[in-house]
């Protein structure tokens, strides 16, 4: 069985099918690359995979199990976790309670604890902050912990917003362009994290990214997208040689002749 | 178990609500408040509980709520029927009256939320603006609230201890509630709702948490105010009431749980001073209210709160020591170094009563905890630089 499986799944807004028609499935421990120009759709699927969307047709399961239908934090709860285009942090809150509330869905003490403070409320507390930190602390934000998000640097938002998506212990890690906006240094670090994080937390990921290094180096498997279609799949070095790909990325040359 | 340390601060802010009361209450007794400041006290917190509960919906869900007044009145009214009609022993049907006033508030707010709070967008305003206006106008057409005329005769059992701790149990409520992950939940909501869902927060139940209680204590109050006034009339409760309490919520700052109490304070005080002059009185508090959004936007306190560690700071300048603090936070773009540098606290996530900060095992400051004192404190410990390995950037303040 595949962690995740996506069976012939479309999506269609009015008139245009801005997904259309895809199948894939993604391991334990792979990680997968989801390229293609800008419109081709990308994002969207990422939409349908954390149910912000509910496919026009089709079927997505995770673990063996349908989650369409289902809320976005339903999805998250099953083991999903993702981060965004543009940054989506929770501006005001501090780095640390930005983690402790990706780690919403695994705490589980009562309003009434809450209320009358009771010792499973300081349990829970003293526990997930230490979790939380030892997240933090492996992106090396640990000495950050309590700066607002906003005032962060933008390549440690970057960082906490993944932090964030790992709080919630998914087994599927979506990653929407972690690498925008970075300088080549960060973006090299940034790729032996995201490889780290893998081993570490035992995970697969799909990766979106214009970065074409950071692609070819770090993904076992590609998919690219154009018009809501895969026009292409295989090993990084299979894609970059493909011609239905250098067309949709750069033209047809024998078009612009004419 | 209970941290010692939070023992000791919880200690410590129930010694001071006491030393306030104590104060206060050997004033009334001794005759040095006479009877007119004793209503206005009870009406500062009357105000303080609604203006918390306002607070709660709209500074710290983020959700606009136009008819707070609304809920206040369902307290009010519940309250003044059982008090009137049920018999029972006067402080008994205070008691029954205030839970039986939070419960139907509750049951309102859970009415009014069940088609609000699911959508996006300032649906809640629009429908509680219509839910003010629909119960006033309930109340006047039924028979059992005495329409139009209103209630008379309801035992004014209100006093200044009841009032009092009354709203000190309601800032402990917003307190706990917020330093929790419910709370977290519900900050997360207000900075992203998207966000907040995709790390698996049930966005519209929380939502239906902040208001239901927000709405409950809002029921308190009315039924504090029922047995305040001995006189309840529909008229009271209308659209320009509910927006009395939305000016003082931002007034005092939204998201600011004593920067309410400050506002209450102040705006329920200034029109009372401003009496004498009732020609210009509504002007005064108009030019008051823009010169604040002009030089103070986020209102008095911003999101920040008056807490024990704001006191201790304040302290230790005025013994003229020199605090600590200031270097480190130089280096380290935290949110401190401004104008309010002595109140200043980490946005929501610290404030009086408690404080959430469980420290991890390695001693490390942690929530809300001025980052840049205390891991300035730990690093200098270490030997180590305080930048880290990765430069920050900085914020110079008044150069752009």
């Amino acid at each position: 069985m595949h962690l995740l499986e996506v069976n012939e799944m479309s999506i269609q807004f009015g008139g245009l099918k801005a997904v259309d028609d895809i199948t894939f499935a993604v391991d334990k421990g792979e990680i997968l690359g989801l390229i293609g120009p800008n419109g081709a759709g990308k994002t969207t699927i990422f939409n349908l995979l954390t149910s912000v969307y509910t496919p026009t047709s089709g079927d997505i399961l995770l673990n063996g199990k349908s989650i369409v239908g289902n809320s976005t934090w339903q999805t998250v709860d099953s083991g999903l976790a993702r981060t965004f285009q543009n940054i989506r942090l929770f501006k005001n809150l501090s780095a640390l309670d930005n983690v402790r509330i990706g780690f919403h869905g695994l705490e589980h003490y009562s309003l009434a604890s809450t209320l009358l403070r009771l010792p499973s409320y300081w349990r829970d507390e003293k526990d997930l902050t230490r979790k939380a930190l030892a997240i933090l602390d492996i992106f090396g934000l640990k000495s950050i912990a309590g700066v607002q998000a906003q005032n962060l640097p933008y390549g440690q938002q970057r960082k906490l917003e993944i932090c964030r998506a790992l709080a919630s212990d998914p087994q599927l890690l979506l990653l929407d362009e972690p690498a925008a906006g970075m300088n080549p240094t960060e973006t090299q670090e940034l790729m032996s994290m995201i490889r780290f994080v893998k081993d570490h937390f035992k995970l697969a990921i799909i990766l979106i990214e214009h970065d074409m290094s950071l692609v070819m180096n770090i993904c076992e498997r590609l998919i690219v997208l154009d018009y809501g279609r895969i026009i292409a799949r295989g090993l990084p070095d299979e894609i970059k040689q493909n011609q239905a790909v250098i067309t949709a990325y750069l033209g047809n040359p024998l078009e612009e002749d004419a | 178990m209970m941290p010692k340390k939070k023992i000791r601060s919880y200690l410590i802010n129930l010694a001071a609500a006491a030393f306030v009361f104590i104060v206060v209450y050997l004033a009334l007794q001794l005759g040095w408040i006479n009877s007119y400041y004793r209503s206005i006290l009870i009406l500062i917190c009357i105000n303080s509980i609604m203006t918390i509960s306002l607070n709660l919906a709209t500074g710290l869900l983020g959700e606009l709520c136009l008819g707070h007044a609304g809920f206040m009145a369902v307290g009010a009214y519940t309250t003044a029927l059982i008090s009137l009609n049920s018999g029972l022993p006067t402080y008994v049907g205070l008691t029954l009256g205030i839970l039986a006033g939070a419960v139907t508030a509750g049951i309102a707010a859970v009415l009014v939320g069940i088609p609000a709070l699911r959508l996006r967008g300032d649906y809640l305003a629009i429908i509680t603006l219509a839910f003010g206006q629909i119960i006033t106008i309930l109340i006047r057409s039924l028979g059992f609230t005495g329409g139009a005329l209103g209630l008379n005769g309801i035992p004014l059992t209100t006093d200044f201890p009841l009032t009092y701790w009354m709203l000190i149990v309601t800032m402990y409520i917003v307190y706990a509630l917020i330093r929790s992950r419910q709370g977290r939940a519900i900050l997360a909501i207000r900075e992203d709702d998207i966000a907040a869902e995709a790390s698996g927060i049930n966005v519209t139940r929380y939502k239906m948490l902040a208001f239901v209680i927000s709405a409950m204590l809002a029921g308190v109050a009315g039924a504090l105010y029922a047995h305040y006034q001995g006189v309840l009339t529909p008229e009271k409760f209308d659209y320009n009431y509910s927006i009395d309490f939305m000016v003082m919520v931002v007034f005092g700052g939204m998201g600011s749980i004593t920067g309410s109490i400050l506002a209450a304070i102040v705006l329920t005080i200034l029109p009372q001073l401003l009496y004498g002059f009732s020609d210009y009185r509504m002007l005064l508090y108009s030019i008051l209210l823009i010169a604040l959004m002009i030089f103070k936007p986020s209102g008095l306190l911003g999101q920040k709160e008056l807490s024990q560690r704001v006191f201790q700071r304040l302290g230790r300048q005025l013994l003229g020591k020199k605090p600590q603090t200031v270097p480190v936070e130089a280096d380290i773009p935290t949110t401190v170094v401004d104008e309010d540098t002595y109140l200043t606290e980490q946005g929501s996530g610290d404030s009086g009563v408690g404080g959430s900060s469980t420290r991890g095992q390695e001693n490390l400051p942690v929530s809300g905890t001025p980052i840049a004192e205390a891991e300035g404190k730990h690093q200098e410990r270490l030997g180590l630089d305080t930048q880290g390995d990765e430069p920050l950037t900085r914020k110079h303040k008044g150069r752009r």
